[in-house]
């Protein structure tokens, strides 16, 4: 998204530097301005949807957080009594049981989303790294590896569930009575062990997407680089470090911060492997806005974690606008 | 090109565990599909002990596969349409014209990327709810137009940023050329620019199919016994009695084939599609 932006004053130039000039030229220009409306008919059906099932339900969302919405005002939200910031004091009161289990919830996010980001980031690089030159099965391999991204999410995710079941799971047969680790099958949808599995299965499912991009980056790296890289008795190592990881650096920027926004807002993997009601170990920030929303009807309450969820966000896209900023301003 | 040792051993040291990783669930997923239900209620077998394909017949009346399977074609079809239309014209007016707005534009629709999706679920529910209540008709709520509007408009971000890169990489002689024949700019987008586009083209439609085809937040709150899809749907195989993960497999397995073999055959489109939007 950074790029789409960053680009607008080249572009411009280049505009500048057309415009003005001979017969056919000032032609174009009238060409494009025939109808000074049509950019706007061309995005209006956009705007109209974004309107539609974007904006105005967030703008809805937001004034949602400030009313008492429960299940007693639901089928009539007139009647809601205005609040304020009552449900923002009730979701960060230091002392309520409800905001430590939220302050609780949100390290669980932030832990998960870290180890996430930070595996499927490294597998990623890693196999687009090797996957690089042409050898005997590099076809196969990609192929393998962007299945999980293919598959819907619920089907991958179910596979795992099953795999992680106690009695008849994959990975107890194997811990137990293959590898012979424990005697005691242990639990991994509940208790501690939750947090364990749902980072593994967001991996499984995340990782594919940072090979696709990484891998679509190095495609574009210019080959003759490494052919004076070559000429100049530079080593794979060195080639790798000096010319790969240097040109990758935007992709990896962006690559970085889209997996972060997504995976900090990733809601199919705790609920389809725990349902409405996770361990509090895996107790991600969406499943928590869900239930206290869906199950227990306080959609004030839901609406003003949603709204503290992406100010955080807002924030983290914020400083990394700040940071790829100073970073590119230093290239 | 000479490869060192230690890089070759490397290689290795990545490929094997993360093959391993990546296969194991599918081994699984194929291999409890033609189990019998007793297979896999006791302990994990490696191999089946009977192999059989009645879990492939069972799926289909333990549930309503089926009408699920339909939902969830004519939802995400209908989506994928759309969003590629919508996408098409957006992308053409913001990689070809400068108006005013433009920027905000991109920046509303790219920070819309940034915001949980339960935070709209709830206003979206009750603004579908209302609308029909208004029109005194059910259109939005629990209806397939209801779901296809907001999967179009989920994808729409992605695709128009995607697409707009990838007619920016598209160069604009070709337009010159399109306007020396005396076409109009919509004339243009139609015979050079979307010819040209066509593998940008082709990513979104995959990255579209595939986003509806698997939501399962909004399908779970936004369809009925009529028109849920096949996310929610499969879900519908543990009872309370009896959990039939064989049959569990055997769903998994025929509602991914379609969309595996699909995005595999189109792969390389998109990696083309991502190449031009992400690196510039």
């Amino acid at each position: 998204m950074a790029t789409a932006l960053s680009e607008r004053p080249t572009r411009a130039m280049k505009a500048g530097v057309t415009t003005p000039g001979s017969g056919p030229r000032r032609r174009g220009s009238r060409w494009l301005t025939i109808n000074r409306w049509t950019p706007y008919l061309l995005i209006l059906p956009a705007i109209a949807l974004e309107l539609l099932v974007h904006v105005i339900p967030m703008i809805v969302g937001i004034w949602m957080g400030f009313i008492q919405l429960t299940q007693l005002y639901i089928t009539n939200w007139s009647a809601a009594p205005f609040i304020g910031l009552g449900n923002y004091k009730v979701a960060l009161d230091v002392d309520s049981s409800l905001s430590q289990q939220l302050f609780q919830s949100f390290g669980v996010t932030l832990a998960f989303t870290i180890l996430v980001v930070g595996i499927s980031f490294l597998f990623g690089m890693c196999a687009s790294l090797v996957l690089q030159r042409s050898f005997r099965g590099r076809g196969i391999l990609r192929t393998i590896f962007l299945i999980p991204y293919a598959l819907p999410a619920y089907a991958g995710i179910i596979v795992w569930k099953f795999m992680f079941q106690r009695d008849n799971g994959l990975i107890n047969e194997l811990l137990v009575n293959n590898l012979h680790l424990t005697n005691d099958p242990p639990f991994w949808l509940i208790g501690d062990n939750a947090f364990l599995s749902l980072v593994v299965v967001a991996v499984w499912q995340q990782w594919p997407f940072a090979f696709l991009m990484t891998m679509a980056g190095m495609q574009s790296i210019p080959e003759d680089l490494y052919q004076a890289a070559e000429l100049d008795g530079a080593g794979v190592w060195k080639q790798i470090r000096y010319i790969t990881l240097g040109m990758m650096k935007p992709i990896n920027a962006v690559l970085l911060l889209l997996l972060f926004l997504w995976t900090f807002r990733e809601f199919n993997t705790p609920f389809v492997l725990f349902g409405s009601a996770p361990p509090d170990s895996a107790n991600l920030l969406t499943v928590n806005i869900y239930s206290s929303s869906f199950i227990q009807w306080n959609f004030g309450l839901g609406s003003a974690m949603s709204v503290l969820l992406m100010l955080f966000l807002i924030v983290v896209a914020g400083l990394w606008a700040l940071w790829n900023r100073k970073v590119s301003r230093d290239a | 090109m000479r490869e060192q040792l230690s890089f070759k051993i490397f290689r290795w040291v990545v490929l094997v565990p993360l093959t391993l990783f990546t296969v194991v669930p599918l081994y699984v997923m194929i291999t409890s599909s033609i189990k019998p239900l007793v297979d896999v209620q006791g302990a994990f077998e490696w191999w089946p002990s009977t192999i059989t394909l009645e879990p492939f017949v069972d799926i289909w009346s333990t549930v309503p596969l089926a009408k699920y399977f339909v939902n969830s074609l004519v939802v995400s079809v209908c989506a994928t349409i759309f969003s590629v239309i919508i996408a098409i014209f957006a992308s053409y007016a913001i990689s070809r014209y400068r108006f005013r707005g433009r920027g905000a534009f991109s920046g509303v629709v790219l920070s819309t990327q940034m915001f949980p999706g339960v935070l709209f679920l709830l206003p979206l529910f009750v603004i579908f709810v209302n609308i029909d209540r208004a029109l005194g008709f059910t259109f939005f709520y629990q209806t397939w137009l209801g779901l296809i509007v907001t999967y179009l408009t989920f994808t729409l971000p992605f695709s128009i940023w995607m697409l707009a890169s990838y007619m920016d990489g598209i160069p604009r002689d070709l337009d010159e050329a399109a306007k020396v024949d005396g076409t109009t700019a919509i004339g243009a987008l139609f015979r050079v620019i979307l010819p040209a586009a066509r593998p940008g083209i082709i990513a979104v439609a995959v990255y579209s199919f595939m986003t509806a085809w698997g939501e399962i937040l909004f399908a779970s709150q936004m369809t009925n016994s009529e028109t849920r899809t096949l996310s929610v749907g499969l879900q519908s195989y543990a009872t309370e009695t009896n959990v039939y993960w064989n049959q569990i497999m055997a769903a998994s397995l025929v509602v991914s084939v379609p969309i595996v073999v699909g995005f595999l055959i189109l792969q390389r489109y998109l990696v083309a599609g991502l190449t031009a939007g992400a690196v510039k």
